[in-house]
């Protein structure tokens, strides 16, 4: 599962507060958390997203279990998610909704591009290559199906 | 042999295990999602009387929106056969932990705090609202057996310290990402000292070092508690196994602690802060709002008055009905408090209770995130006895052991 994107850099330890607040979660509609997602971050972080790739810096995504926060991310064409360390509930979410979330150390320069390959397990930016922690083979089908939802309705 | 992890589980550290599901929640928050991926996924709740839907986060409705997507899952809810709880009956971990959960069984809750319900033994765990449709769906889900770090606690707590004090300390000794992935047990002599309502917030602040869930071994405490809701349980004999990591913590040198914001790991001496001013106190949630924290509470404000505005949120229904017949929920009114309905109250800034640009709270709660209660708001996180002084001097202010006596 190859693809590449711009980098968009981030700090260490963004919760999920900051990725979409608790004041947007009450609706289905996915676009509005796109709208709104790290408004209270850097209201201007979401013009860059679209086919972007985050690079994080350590526990991305702590705090609340929300999934909208992936779905915001997703919705808001980010490509892929990669950070030395995830918090464990976010990292599940992002497998289950179908945004690739790799564990890497990447030093980031904003802009740069990204390319990554889920399988066979390495991230390179400036021509250097990083390998990243393994995902088990359930977590790369669920990726490859697009989500646990997908996955789960080619299953029946 | 092995963690209590490895034991419930059924595997080693690091072993991926599907696993059925003893108990699996939702909230009004996130089972909207959970309805939204089943009916995507085509599929049917398998066994609704182990699954509970619980309106605790916006509770009553605030607006006609929250309030149609509370309408629709309530009446899917209802319509299965799940086990429903309404607004007003309180926060889905005080619930499931009001003779729901047992020692030994898998939970899983979609909340990040749902690792509340390790205190009894269980091994419970937040996830989010799709791992919880396959749940719904299969009745069963896959877990990565976690490796485990100790916390072995020594001496008894002393003067007004409380378990929270004793959370905030591992919570600042491990640090945000000190226990990612890992499950924590709280072990050693000084565990036993802890009551179940100190052992619930222990573990609730698990997840606040990154922790899957935090544990304590089922013991005569556990048993004592589940017999009060009519429940019985075997204990939980230690075994000899491998932990990560091991740190102490000696109760009896525990002083009343605040976390600064925005980092529930920046935790300084509540002396230290003191005069620090306050524009709102919130005394509450999954993490403060039993019984015992608004007795405390209210022992401490009887026969005076808070100096700033004071929100007082029970955890549920059964913790306001007793509050109330024991004349503390009295108290905590004349005392000038505001009362809100039993549930998650401001602590996620959707309602009731958010806070102002540059205005500062004092929360019981287990989060400080920037903005969090309210955009350009600041929130300290404290106990409820350092609440309570707090309220009444209307600035941060360390309690002495004669406030709590």
């Amino acid at each position: 599962m190859y693809a590449e994107g711009k980098a968009v850099c981030i700090g260490s330890d963004i919760d999920t507060d900051l990725i979409i607040a608790g004041r947007y979660l009450r609706t289905k509609d996915r676009s509005l958390w796109a709208e709104h997602v790290f408004e209270d971050l850097d209201p201007a972080l979401r013009k860059r997203l679209n086919g972007a790739v985050i690079v994080a810096g350590k526990n991305m995504g702590c705090g609340s279990s929300r999934e909208q926060a992936v779905i915001a991310l997703k919705e808001a064409g980010v490509k892929a998610v990669i950070a030395p360390s995830f918090a464990r509930i976010f990292f599940r979410n992002a497998i289950n909704i179908g945004l690739p979330v790799l564990e890497a150390e990447v030093a980031c320069d904003e802009g740069m591009i990204v390319q990554f390959d889920i399988d066979a397990g390495w991230v390179e930016s400036h021509g250097v290559r990083f390998a990243i922690r393994p995902l088990s083979p359930r977590m790369r089908s669920i990726l490859h199906a697009g989500g646990l939802v997908p996955y789960w309705r080619a299953r029946q | 042999m092995g963690t209590l992890s490895e034991r419930i589980l059924g595997g080693s550290a690091g072993d991926f295990v599907d696993r059925k599901v003893d108990r699996a929640y939702v909230h009004d928050g996130t089972g909207v999602l959970t309805l939204m991926a089943l009916r995507e996924m085509g599929a049917h709740v398998v066994t609704p009387a182990r699954f509970h839907v619980i309106f605790d986060h916006i509770v009553p409705a605030n607006t006609s929106l929250t309030a149609d997507l509370q309408s629709e899952l309530r009446t899917f809810a209802q319509e299965q056969g799940m086990c429903f709880s309404d607004v007003g009956n309180g926060i889905c971990h005080q619930l499931m932990g009001e003779g729901e959960v047992l020692p030994g069984e898998v939970v899983a809750g979609a909340d990040s705090h749902t690792c509340t319900l390790g205190a009894f033994g269980a091994f419970a765990t937040g996830m989010g609202a799709t791992d919880l449709a396959g749940i719904w769906a299969s009745g069963a889900t896959w877990f990565r057996v976690p490796e485990t770090i100790a916390i072995r606690l020594h001496g008894e707590l002393t003067g007004a310290a409380e378990p929270k004090d004793v959370a905030l300390q591992y919570v600042s000794l491990l640090g945000m990402e000190g226990a990612t992935y890992r499950a924590i047990e709280f072990i050693g002599t000084g565990a036993a000292t802890i009551p179940m309502h100190g052992r619930l917030t222990l573990c609730n602040m698990a997840v606040e070092s990154g922790a899957k869930t935090g544990m304590f071994f089922a013991d005569a405490v556990t048993t004592a508690y589940l017999r009060g809701f009519g429940k019985f349980a075997d204990m939980q004999e230690t075994e000899p196994c491998t932990y990560e990591r091991e740190i102490s913590i000696d109760l009896g040198a525990v002083r009343p602690l605040v976390a600064v914001p925005p980092r529930v790991d920046t935790v300084k001496n509540a002396a230290a802060l003191a005069g620090t001013a306050i524009d709102q106190v919130f005394v509450g949630t999954c993490t403060n709002g039993r019984f015992e924290d608004l007795a405390r509470f209210a022992h401490i404000v009887k026969g005076k008055q808070v100096k700033v505005r004071t929100i007082v949120v029970p955890a549920s229904r059964t913790v306001l009905e007793r509050l109330e017949r024991e004349g503390h929920l009295g108290t905590i009114i004349r005392s000038g408090c505001v009362i809100g309905p039993a549930g998650c109250g401001p602590c996620l800034g959707a309602h009731m209770g958010v806070i102002g640009k540059g205005e500062v709270c004092l929360s019981t709660a287990n989060r400080n995130f920037s903005n969090r209660m309210g955009v350009g708001g600041a929130i300290y996180l404290s106990s409820v006895a350092t609440a309570a002084v707090s309220a009444l001097n209307g600035e941060i202010t360390e309690p002495e052991a004669d406030d709590v006596r």
